[in-house]
């Protein structure tokens, strides 16, 4: 598949309640990289593997939850031509300068309509990944420091208007529905996993009466032996845990979800499947996603946690 | 030192240390009342006031805890460090939870049987 237009998640701000209890938990147990911190206090991390200046950026508030979630997108002429998009598709667009987060370049922000705002760029300065780009060694001390995922994968997000959401991402900026649950009833989606690559999701949206919600950011590991050891560090350092080590039926992704120390959720997990965009979107009735093992494919149930409690 | 909690409304009782949280405590001890969320100030789902006894806190979410909430002990249980014997009302979580439909909430009946008819 050629990759153009969005190309991937690029970065996500994040509110925690207390930023140095955040940092250490984000760049000590997850094993993020500190790359940067700037004149408001915010601080940039990455994973060991990514090869951009930053993913995820904390910024001290007092509320948890998301500030925005951002895509890269393949050149500033594709940029230039997604905003215009976005305005003819109505939607109304700002354009955050160049430096206004570290090492980045300008971003077109843009709220969707379940509340949640949304960035795309073309540039942020390539760092590396701590590996020589000629004849490189597989690993380096930072890919074995903590959980140490390999990137910043996904996110699950909710809010209202998830029908509209779906229309915006699949019509104006790319994407393709990979799976869906329908509602109780059997009407409507109540949860959509979309992708703009070849990865099971690169965004996934549930229907929430209250907007721009966060249920998640996710990270990628490489082996389920990965996942469970990320059990083992998560407990050391009594990070709560709210489901897993287990796997999901949708999706097919093996997973821990667990809380940072201001109750943001995030994931790490494996798996999944490459879903290309001719693939028939898989779907999940409302009772296949507890009893179907949807959820929890193990255990077979609904984790009232997981469905009810976001930041 | 470990100090009593109790929760009014159902009466029940448990042991909670200086370094524990409220909720943490509970969850411990196999107690139920205060609904269990991200237990890190963020969610809002373990919101409880509380009544009497005197408690240190940490940040919490000002989104779930207004000024008015704070100045009137209404507060979340996972931020709440005990400093003698407390008893507290339970305001968080099961209203939110059983009053919508929308999304992938577990309806009503459900419910009831997931919380155990706290
Ligand atoms: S459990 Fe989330 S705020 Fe207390
Ligand atoms: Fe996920």
């Amino acid at each position: 598949m050629a990759m153009t237009g969005v190309l991937r998640p690029g970065h996500a701000q994040l509110r925690v309640l207390d930023l140095e209890e955040g940092v250490r938990h984000y760049r000590d147990v997850l094993g993020m990289v500190e790359t940067g911190r700037d004149e408001q206090g915010r601080v940039y991390l990455k994973c060991w593997d990514e090869r951009d200046h930053n993913s995820v950026i904390l910024r001290e508030a007092d509320s948890a939850g998301i500030d925005f979630f951002a895509f890269k997108v393949l050149d500033e002429a594709t940029l230039d031509q997604l905003e215009g998009d976005l305005q003819a598709y109505g939607l109304g667009t700002e354009r955050i300068p160049a430096g206004e987060l570290l090492e980045t370049g300008e971003r077109v922000r843009f709220t969707i309509p379940s509340g949640h705002q949304i960035e795309l760029y073309a540039k942020k300065t390539q760092v590396g990944n701590g590996l020589q780009v000629l004849n490189p060694a597989p690993w380096t001390p930072a890919s074995e420091k903590g959980i140490a995922p390999v990137r910043l994968d996904h996110c699950l997000l909710y809010g209202p208007n998830v029908a509209e959401v779906k229309k915006l991402f699949c019509e104006v900026l790319g994407f393709y529905l990979v799976e869906r649950v329908l509602g109780p009833e059997g009407e409507g989606e109540a949860a959509i996993w979309l992708s703009c690559s070849h990865k099971v999701h690169d965004i996934a949206f549930v229907e929430h009466p209250e907007p721009g919600k966060l249920h998640h950011l996710s990270f990628l590991l490489e082996s389920w032996e990965e996942v469970l050891r990320a059990g083992d560090i998560l407990s050391m350092n009594k990070v709560p845990i709210d489901i897993g080590p287990t796997r999901h039926g949708i999706t097919r992704g093996c997973t821990i979800y667990a809380w940072d120390p201001s109750g943001n959720r995030f994931e790490t997990f494996m798996g999944g499947y490459q879903p290309y965009p001719d693939y028939e979107p898989t779907t999940w009735t409302f009772e296949g996603l507890g009893a179907g093992g949807g959820l929890d494919y193990p255990q077979r149930k609904l984790h009232e946690t997981f469905l009810t409690v976001v930041t | 030192m470990q100090h009593q909690v109790t929760i009014e409304e159902t009466g029940e009782q448990y042991r909670c240390g200086e370094q524990e949280s409220l909720l943490v405590a509970m969850a411990r001890s196999g107690r139920r009342g205060i609904p269990v969320g991200c237990r890190g100030g963020g969610c809002g789902v373990c919101k409880v006031e509380v009544t009497g006894g005197a408690f240190e806190k940490r940040v919490m979410s000002r989104e779930h805890v207004s000024a008015d909430d704070l100045a009137c002990d209404r507060v979340l249980a996972c931020r709440v460090f005990p400093r003698g014997d407390v008893s507290l009302k339970v305001l968080g979580g099961m209203h939110k939870a059983v009053c919508t439909s929308a999304g992938l909430r577990p309806g009503l009946q459900t419910k009831q049987k997931l919380n155990g008819g706290v």
